[in-house]
């Protein structure tokens, strides 16, 4: 039972992880259909510039703050020098020009930082918390808290409010958007800064488990995209769900199976999941979207 | 005889004096990884051969002549590593390579080093480096194998039989999981648990519960570089095993002890070189001038901790230096004549003498048995 309980924490820890850079995702995707492929560098970016600016000497929450609001306004850069030039082109480009993105970001991160790995001090200490005789560390729940914040957050913000509507109506029709009086440019403008905020958020909240250097970007978006792939593209339900799920099987293989196949068990799921179910568990049928 | 990079070049000075004209210059080629995966050995190695090249022209070069380095990065991709041998040679005509950060691009590069008939000096682990042994490519760091015999033999001393390993599937944990597999038995260690993480992941508490719950496991071993056995270390605390955890010298660093933390480090033990515990090295221990004046050199003008991977082209260059100052030539095959020659060399990662069986020069003896105690490194004996 203990070993179980150990297994599960394992797979709840490395979910959280994927699940918040799955949720990062969904704002972008929701407005432009563009998968963001420099949302792994945001999360770098987000443990990268906490890192530096701690050691520079500022206190851990300033330095998180610092983190998040400098990769937002990098996020919203991103989207008015390389995104906007080329709206209108077709959404693989778009797409293309977010790998070219994270490149250059990796890039300027190896320059502008160093190539040696990071970390800085959990937020509750290293003790770890015992259950059932076994072990979490007390940044797992920061972790898992930290995605269903961002989980609730989201969903509050594409049902509840008007803005998160309008970025909805931006990415299913632009033109008939602007004609019922939606700022589209502002919607991606907002979209890119809440995607790499949230990207951020999730590198500040992982890096004491994770760990952190210039080239941990590619990594965290592969896992993020798998997660929002399984539960669905542009919904934060199943991007939640995703990512836990990966994070879970992956955990459970490598305890009763062998580590060996746990990427192997995530990927036959997933590639199961899509056989069957095209548009992830809580992905909207393409239908609708005509 | 024992020769020091800081006791040669100024010997060699004295003897033919200084008045000696710069003349043809001696060129040495460097591909290595200063960006991509490999950028953390990479870079450290670039910087080190920068600053000894620099240092050494301004002490007069070897035999009066200077040394002209080109140097590229070939950003960890062996096809580049290829390309920018063939040009070292060809354009920049090159009489001796260092470099060669990883395995793989070692080996594009030794390929194109033997047939143009160029030495060449790898920065790389495998064995396959040297072995057979090939004309033209030497190389600096002890291999894998001989970490796992350290390892092994720690282990043996301890009465340990059973052990559990927990390898990254990277291309460094992977290689040495195979080569501690293989020599495992001649040391009676039987391996109960074999288990692996990739080396992206975040939490490796699955594998560590596994390995805890196998019947007879007495120690653990972690073959391993980068962030993962960071990590192995705290879930290792964090699950509060209490077996004795052994890492490999591709975490031998002080920046290993920062990552995984003071608490959660303590009595890690690995094979790391002396370069790594320079102050607690005897006063009569051949090694402490070269370990000292070159991490007295690189932390002075980097600010940043010195590395056994630094060390390694360190060391690459001091045979290089060593070789052509006995050759008094620098042709590319009195170079290599004289490198395998080589008697002695203290570098910072072992004390070389090679021959033509053994282009590597080192033995176990070059490998330390470290502990961290209170924090920081300290010598088991």
């Amino acid at each position: 039972m203990s070993e179980f309980l150990q297994f599960l924490f394992s797979g709840l820890t490395v979910g959280a992880v994927y699940a918040l850079v799955a949720l990062g995702f969904t704002i972008i995707y929701n407005a432009s259909d563009v998968v963001n492929f420099a949302q792994g560098e945001f999360v770098m970016l987000g443990g990268m510039i906490t890192w530096f600016s701690h050691a520079a000497g500022l206190p851990l929450p300033l330095a998180a703050l610092v983190a998040i609001i400098a990769t937002a306004a990098l996020g919203v850069a991103i989207n008015k020098l390389a995104i906007g030039p080329a709206r209108g082109a077709p959404v693989v480009s778009l797409i293309i020009i977010t790998i070219g993105a994270s490149v250059f970001l990796q890039g300027a991160a190896q320059l502008v930082f160093d190539k040696q790995i990071h970390s800085f001090p959990a937020f509750s200490g290293d003790t770890p918390l015992r259950f059932g005789g076994a072990t979490i560390q007390p940044q797992s729940l920061w972790v898992i808290g930290g995605a269903l914040v961002v989980f609730v957050g989201l969903w509050l913000f594409f049902t509840r409010t008007l803005l998160g509507r309008a970025v909805l109506a931006t990415s299913n029709n632009r033109l008939a958007a602007q004609l019922v009086g939606i700022n589209t440019n502002f919607v991606m403008t907002l979209s890119f800064a809440l995607s790499a905020g949230i990207g951020a958020l999730a590198g500040v909240l992982a890096t004491p488990i994770t760990l952190t250097a210039y080239n941990v970007g590619i990594g965290f978006a592969l896992k993020g995209f798998a997660g929002a792939m399984l539960g669905g593209m542009g919904n934060p339900k199943g991007a939640l769900a995703g990512g836990f799920l990966i994070g879970l099987i992956e955990a459970l293989t490598a305890g009763y199976l062998s580590s060996t196949y746990k990427e192997a068990a995530a990927f036959v799921v997933i590639l199961l999941v899509l056989f069957f179910m095209p548009q992830g568990l809580f992905g909207r049928r393409s239908t609708e979207r005509v | 005889m024992k020769k020091t990079l800081t006791t040669t070049v100024p010997a060699a000075l004295i003897a033919l004096g200084l008045a000696s004209v710069a003349s043809a210059e001696i060129k040495i080629g460097a591909s290595v990884s200063a960006t991509g995966p490999a950028a953390f050995l990479g870079d450290p190695e670039a910087k080190t051969l920068q600053m000894l090249v620099e240092e050494l022209n301004a002490k007069g070069g070897i035999n009066g002549e200077e040394i002209e380095l080109v140097l590229y990065d070939d950003g960890g991709d062996a096809n580049k590593a290829r390309t920018f041998a063939t040009r070292l040679i060809e354009d920049d005509e090159v009489q001796a390579i260092i470099g060669g950060t990883t395995t793989g691009t070692s080996m594009s590069i030794l390929s194109v080093a033997e047939d143009a008939e160029i030495p060449f000096i790898s920065l790389a682990g495998a064995i396959d480096i040297i072995q057979p042994v090939k004309p033209w490519t030497f190389k600096t760091p002890h291999t894998d194998r001989m970490a796992c015999q350290k390892i092994f033999e720690d282990m043996q001393k301890n009465g340990f039989s059973k052990i559990g390993m927990i390898s990254g599937t990277d291309g460094f944990g992977a290689s040495m999981q195979a080569q501690c597999k293989d020599v495992a038995g001649e040391f009676g260690i039987e391996i109960t648990a074999d288990e692996t993480y990739d080396p992206k992941d975040a939490d490796m508490t699955a594998q560590l519960t596994k390995i805890r719950n196998t019947e007879g496991v007495q120690a653990v071993l972690n073959p391993g570089f980068g962030q993962g056995p960071s990590i192995v270390t705290r879930n290792y605390r964090q699950l509060g095993i209490e077996l004795p955890l052994y890492q490999s010298h591709g975490v031998a660093s002080d920046g290993f002890i920062e990552l995984a933390g003071k608490e959660a480090a303590e009595g890690v033990r690995l094979p790391g070189t002396a370069l790594l515990v320079a102050g607690l090295l005897a006063d009569d221990d051949p090694q402490k001038p070269a370990v000292t004046a070159y991490k007295a050199a690189y932390e002075g003008k980097f600010k940043e901790p010195v590395g056994t991977f630094g060390g390694y082209a360190h060391d690459g260059f001091a045979l290089l230096v060593d070789a052509v100052t006995r050759a008094g030539s620098s042709e590319p095959a009195a170079i290599r004549d004289a490198l395998e020659a080589t008697q002695g060399l203290a570098g910072t990662t072992g004390i070389y003498t090679m021959s033509a069986e053994d282009h590597l020069g080192l033995d176990l003896s070059a490998f330390r048995m470290l502990e961290v105690k209170d924090g920081s490194w300290s010598m088991v004996e």
